[in-house]
C-alpha cells in the first residue's frame, strides 16, 4: 500500500504540488490523470523516492521514505518497477541486456532462465524480435515498450507507469493497457498509471486520482465518474472524449 | 546623448557587475564539497552489489579508458620526444658538451614531466570528455533514475569501475607514452646526423634512476584519478537537455586540465 500524505514540492518559486493526499490500495489499478505539467511526473517521482518533498510524505508498506536510510530507501525501491515519461532505456545496452538488466542485478536465475523471461517479456509488448536493436534503432513507442518489458521483467510488487500509451497507435495502446489489467489481475500487481488517455482510463482504472494545478481535487472509480460534478474533471474528461470520439455512456 | 550616470549609481552598477566574481570562490568551495560528497558515496560500496556486476564494467572501461587510447597517447608523446630531441640538438652549442647530454635530457623531461603531462592532457579529451558526456546524456536522459529506481547505488554503479579503469590503466599508458617518446627521440636523434642512436642511449642511460619511472607511474596513478573523478562529478551532475551535457563535457576537460596541474605541482613538490 502507498501513502501519500499532505505532499507539497516547489522548484524555485514554482509550486509544483501543494498539500497532495493519495491512497494506492494493493492489487489495483489507480489511474492518475490531468492536463500536461500538473505534476504527475513529479508526484510519480516522490514514489519512489527520487525526490525529496518540501513537507509531507510518502509510505510505502507502512515504511515513511523519508525516515529510511539511503541502503532502506534501495530495498523499498525494489519492490518497484518504473516506466519512465521517456523511457529511458540504458543507450548503451540492446533492447535484450536492457530487459535482462535488472534480472541479472536483482535475481538469482540462472542465465538461460533470464532469456526466457526477456523473451517472455519482449513477447507481451509485442518486440519478440527487437532483442538485438540498441534503443537508438527503435521507434519511440518502441522504446517505450522495451522500457515497459523492463520494468515487468522481475515481476515487481508495484509497477509505476508514466505515460505508458502516449506515442503508440491505438492497437498498441489497447495491447499495453490489457497486459496493464492483466498483471493486476493475474500476478496481484499495484499499479500506479499516470496518463492523460480516457480511453485508457476507462478500460483499465480500479480508481481515478484527478491532478489539477498540483493538487487532487477528485478521486473516485470509474463508476463516479460519470456522476462526477466538478467542472475542471468534466471539461478534462470532455476534451478526451471529442478527440477520441466516444461518448462516456458507451466507452 | 545619455545623461552620465552619477557617482552612486555607478558604484552600484560596478558593484553588481562584480558581484559574480565573489561568488566565485563560494562556487568553487561548494562544489569541490559536492564532488568530495559524490567520491566518497561512490567508494562507500553497497554490501549488496553483486562482484560480477561491477568486475563487467570495469573490464570495459578499461578497455575504453586504456586500449582505446593508446593510439593517441602513442601519436602524442611520439612528437613531444622528437621535438624534446631537436630542441636540445638547437641548444647545443657550447662544443665542450658530449653529444649524449641530449639523450639525457630527453630521458630526464619524458619520464619526469613529458610523459604524464602530455598523455594527461590528451586524455582529459580523450577519456574526461567521453565519460562526463556518457554520464551527462544518461543523467538528463532519466537512466541514472532509472538506475536509482531499481534500487542501484547508481554513484557506486557508474563512478567506481570508470575511476578505477583510470587509476589502473594510466599507469599502463605513461610506459607505454614513455617508450614511444624515448624511442622516437632516438630515432629523431639519429635522422639529425648530429649524432647516432647509440650515444643517446648512451646519454639517457647515463642519468637514469629508477625513482623517476617511479615518480611518472605515481603521477600517472593520481592524473588518472583526477582526470576520471572529475569527468563523473560534471557527468553525474549535468542537468538540462543537450546544452547541459555540452557543459559537462566541457567543464570536464577544464577542470581536468586545470587540477592535473595542480597535482603536477603537488607531485613534484612532495616526492622530488
Ligand atoms: N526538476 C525540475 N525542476 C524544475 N521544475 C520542474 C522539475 N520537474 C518538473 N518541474 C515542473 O513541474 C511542473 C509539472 O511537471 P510534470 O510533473 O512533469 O508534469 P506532467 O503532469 O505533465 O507530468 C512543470 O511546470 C515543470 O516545469
Ligand atoms: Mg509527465
Amino acid at each position: 500500500m502507498i501513502q501519500i500524505r499532505d505532499l507539497s514540492k516547489s522548484f524555485g518559486g514554482n509550486a509544483v504540488l501543494r498539500n497532495v493526499d493519495l491512497d494506492v490500495p494493493e492489487g489495483e489499478v489507480t489511474c492518475v490523470i490531468g492536463r500536461s505539467g500538473s505534476g504527475k511526473s513529479v508526484l510519480m517521482r516522490h514514489i519512489v523516492g527520487l525526490l525529496e518533498p518540501d513537507s509531507g510524505r510518502v509510505i510505502v508498506d507502512g515504511a515513511p521514505l523519508d525516515e529510511l536510510t539511503y541502503s532502506e530507501l534501495r530495498q523499498v525501491r525494489r519492490k518497484f518497477g518504473v516506466l519512465f515519461q521517456g523511457g529511458a532505456l540504458f543507450d548503451s545496452m540492446s533492447a535484450r541486456d536492457n530487459v535482462e538488466f535488472p534480472l541479472r542485478t536483482f535475481t538469482d536465475l540462472t542465465p538461460n532462465e533470464i532469456r526466457q523471461r526477456a523473451d517472455e517479456c519482449l513477447e507481451l509488448v509485442e518486440l519478440p524480435d527487437a532483442g538485438p536493436k540498441k534503443p537508438a534503432e527503435l521507434s519511440g513507442g518502441q522504446q517505450k515498450r522495451v522500457a515497459l518489458a523492463r520494468a515487468i521483467a522481475i515481476e515487481p510488487k508495484y509497477i509505476l507507469y508514466d505515460e505508458p500509451t502516449s506515442g503508440l497507435d491505438p492497437e498498441t495502446s489497447n495491447t499495453i493497457d490489457e497486459l496493464i489489467h492483466r498483471l493486476g489481475t493475474t500476478m496481484g500487481t499495484t499499479s500506479v498509471v499516470v496518463t492523460h488517455d480516457m480511453h485508457s482510463v476507462l478500460s483499465i482504472a480500479d480508481r481515478i486520482a484527478f491532478v489539477h494545478e498540483g493538487t487532487i481535487p477528485w478521486t473516485g472509480t470509474v463508476d463516479d465518474l460519470h456522476r462526477a460534478e466538478s467542472e475542471t474533471l468534466l471539461a478534462f474528461v470532455r476534451a478526451n472524449e471529442y478527440k477520441i470520439g466516444v461518448p462516456s455512456e458507451t466507452a | 546623448m545619455e545623461v552620465p550616470p552619477s557617482d552612486a549609481s555607478l558604484a552600484a552598477r560596478v558593484r553588481a557587475g562584480c558581484a559574480p566574481l565573489w561568488r566565485i570562490p563560494g562556487g568553487l568551495l561548494q562544489g569541490f564539497g559536492a564532488y568530495c560528497l559524490l567520491m566518497a558515496e561512490a567508494f562507500n560500496l553497497p554490501r549488496d552489489l553483486r562482484p560480477s556486476l561491477y568486475a563487467r564494467n570495469l573490464a570495459t572501461q578499461m578497455v575504453q579508458v586504456g586500449i582505446d587510447s593508446i593510439p593517441i597517447v602513442s601519436l602524442a608523446t611520439a612528437f613531444s620526444g622528437g621535438v624534446v630531441v631537436v630542441q636540445a640538438i638547437y641548444q647545443l652549442e657550447n662544443p665542450l658538451l658530449p653529444l649524449s647530454i641530449v639523450g639525457t635530457f630527453a630521458e630526464q623531461s619524458i619520464l619526469l614531466e613529458l610523459g604524464t603531462l602530455v598523455t594527461a592532457f590528451v586524455l582529459c579529451g580523450r577519456v574526461g570528455a567521453r565519460i562526463a558526456a556518457e554520464l551527462g546524456t544518461m543523467r538528463v536522459k532519466e537512466q541514472i533514475d532509472a538506475l536509482e529506481a531499481m534500487g542501484l547505488n547508481s554513484r557506486s554503479f557508474l563512478v567506481v569501475p570508470r575511476v578505477l579503469a583510470g587509476v589502473l590503466m594510466f599507469p599502463v599508458l605513461y610506459v607505454v607514452a614513455a617508450t614511444v617518446g624515448m624511442v622516437m627521440g632516438g630515432v629523431v636523434a639519429e635522422l639529425s646526423g648530429v649524432l647516432t642512436i647509440q650515444t643517446y642511449w648512451e646519454g639517457a642511460r647515463l642519468f637514469f634512476r629508477p625513482y623517476d619511472v617511479f615518480f611518472g607511474l605515481v603521477k600517472s596513478l593520481v592524473f588518472g584519478f583526477v582526470i576520471t573523478s572529475i569527468a563523473c562529478y560534471t557527468g553525474y551532475n549535468a542537468e538540462g537537455g543537450a546544452e547541459g551535457v555540452g557543459k559537462a563535457t566541457t567543464r570536464a576537460a577544464v577542470l581536468g586540465c586545470v587540477w592535473v596541474l595542480f597535482a603536477d605541482y603537488a607531485c613534484a613538490a612532495l616526492l622530488l
